[in-house]
């Protein structure tokens, strides 16, 4: 467990403004003072910090900090929307997603409630902490349960609307906050967003991946869209986009995780795909998030190469 | 207190359990009389009210052997007997563990031990949150359930807050594999909740027992009921 975020990562992916975890916690904190059911549950991580610590003040009944217990955070959230409130509850990802897995099967779908979790760390965002602090396999396991809506945010200002949008219903959302971020923000309308037209592959980056990808594809004739929600999958857009029949996947999180709703948007038509994301591996290492782009791939380089050879 | 039309009685209970399983399954009946006395005597809740934000909630949080709670739910007007004959059939609402989403009156979906306290917390703080200080929120759990981490989380953060609209039951039949040296209440009192132990088969002293939170903390009651068959 950490309670900060050490500040390392290659600064110029870092937007100079307010980080993803800053814009959540602002657009958390209008949220608490304006609408009475929303209640944020906080296992340790981002308590101290300002905006949330006058929330706590302000809101005491609905900032909730249960202390370094996932599991207990996630139930809480289940207990509280069984109670007729909108929960948010946030913490480190791994501890989110991988370690209270069985209390979002169970706590949210089966009782028949909805709630919301926001992650910070993604699949290597403090490198530096190694891969306790990992969670690249977070995506992969809301795609085990039904009807969770998935955003992967690319950039601080595609945090606040997806997160007011989500405390007006009573779905299951999660939203997977990073450190890595693109240089501009896009639309958050769940659709893809189209960002350039080629003749050859589409090319969907999902989230922080997107710079990566123009600087990948800057000499190519390639289409590319971006994501920022990812489930659901954008599949009419897809279809619409995808005219080659060849789709590269570039995903922030585990490699290939989106790749069956690939399968599924182009059932009828011959298609090939690439997948590219964060391999199957512990490493063992730590370095910066720019070293494990660079290990797992997900470098402009790395990523150049593989459509290249896609594309043959 | 519970004002139901209920057809059915404590005698008629074990009859009811036996159209879902054999009642002669012991945890089916350590559980019964908790149970009854809950729903006959203790909760603020009754069919015609299943919306109501004030009402008492009941997590059935150890769903296994959900034949009593069914024969309970049944008696109490909740569920039609005639669901009793069809139990864990193609179809039916009532399977092996409880849905909250199938079975009116069932507050939560449960099965996956450790589960029913954390989300009492929640539901605590939700109806804290909104206002709502007249409802309270049991939840019933067995001594083996206890082995489960989840609880442990959840008793040691609502005895520092003080959750006092929670009440726990743990239904203690000795099931434990390791057992509770020193005690389960003491394991609640050592974490700030009030405690009571009574005879799980006696309902004066079960709806006691029930009654005596103190309006500061949590309360937990453990009762002791191995099978008396």
């Amino acid at each position: 467990m950490t309670t900060s975020l050490p500040r390392i990562g290659d600064p110029m992916r870092v937007p100079d403004t307010a980080t993803m975890r800053d814009a959540f916690i602002d657009a958390a904190a209008d949220l608490l003072d304006d609408d009475p059911r929303v209640a944020v549950v906080l296992a340790d991580i981002s308590v101290g910090h300002e905006r949330f610590a006058q929330a706590a003040r302000e809101h005491p009944d609905r900032v909730l900090n249960v202390g370094i217990r996932e599991a207990l955070m996630v139930s809480t959230a289940g207990g509280l929307a069984l109670s007729g409130m909108r929960p948010i509850a946030h913490t480190y990802a791994p501890f989110l997603v991988e370690r209270a897995y069985e209390q979002i099967k169970l706590d949210f779908e089966h009782q028949g409630v909805g709630g919301i979790l926001v992650s910070v760390g993604a699949s290597y965002d403090w490198s530096q902490g190694g891969y306790t602090h990992f969670s690249p396999g977070d995506v992969a396991l809301f795609d085990t349960m039904p009807d969770w809506t998935v955003h992967v945010p690319g950039h601080p200002k595609e945090v606040g609307g997806p997160l007011r949008a989500a405390a007006l219903t009573d779905d299951k959302v999660y939203m997977r906050l990073s450190t890595l971020a693109n240089a501009a923000p896009h639309q958050t309308t769940g659709k893809l967003s189209l960002i350039k037209s080629g003749e050859g592959p589409l090319v969907v980056a999902v989230g922080p991946t997107l710079d990566n990808v123009l600087l990948a594809t800057a000499g190519m004739s390639v289409t590319v869209a971006y994501a920022n929600t990812v489930r659901p999958f954008d599949l009419e857009g897809l279809r619409a986009l995808a005219h080659t029949g060849e789709v590269v996947l570039v995903e922030p999180y585990l490699e290939g995780t989106s790749s069956r709703l690939v399968a599924e948007a182009l059932i009828d038509r011959p298609h090939r795909t690439l997948a590219i994301g964060v391999k199957r591996v512990d490493l063992h290492k730590y370095g910066t998030p720019a070293d494990h782009d660079r290990w797992h791939g997900l470098d402009p380089a790395t990523i150049s190469e593989r459509i290249a050879a896609f594309s043959r | 207190m519970t004002v139901t039309s209920a057809r059915f009685g404590y005698d008629d209970l074990r009859g009811l359990i036996t159209r879902v399983v054999d009642v002669k399954h012991a945890p089916e009946d350590s559980t019964l009389d908790v149970l009854w006395t809950l729903y006959d005597r203790v909760l603020d809740v009754s069919p015609d009210r299943l919306d109501s934000p004030d009402r008492d909630r009941f997590y059935l949080s150890k769903g296994h052997n959900p034949g009593s709670f069914y024969a309970v739910l049944a008696a109490k007007g909740y569920i039609p007997d005639a669901w009793l004959d069809r139990a864990f059939t193609a179809g039916s609402r009532l399977g092996g563990h409880p849905d909250r989403t199938l079975v009116p009156g069932a507050e939560i979906s449960s099965g996956s031990l450790g589960h029913g306290l954390p989300l009492a917390v929640g539901t605590a703080l939700g109806l804290r949150a909104q206002g709502l200080l007249k409802p309270r929120i049991y939840a019933l759990l067995g001594d083996a359930e206890l082995d489960e981490g989840t609880n442990h989380e959840a008793m040691a953060y609502a005895g520092a807050t003080g959750l006092d609209n929670l009440t726990v039951v743990v239904l203690d039949n000795g099931s434990a594999s390791h057992g509770w040296p020193g005690g389960i209440a003491a394991r609640f009192t050592a974490q700030g909740w009030s405690a009571s132990e009574v005879d799980g088969r006696d309902h004066d002293a079960i709806e006691s027992a029930l009654r005596s939170h103190n309006g500061s903390a949590p309360h937990a009651v453990v009762a002791f009921a191995t099978s008396n068959i």
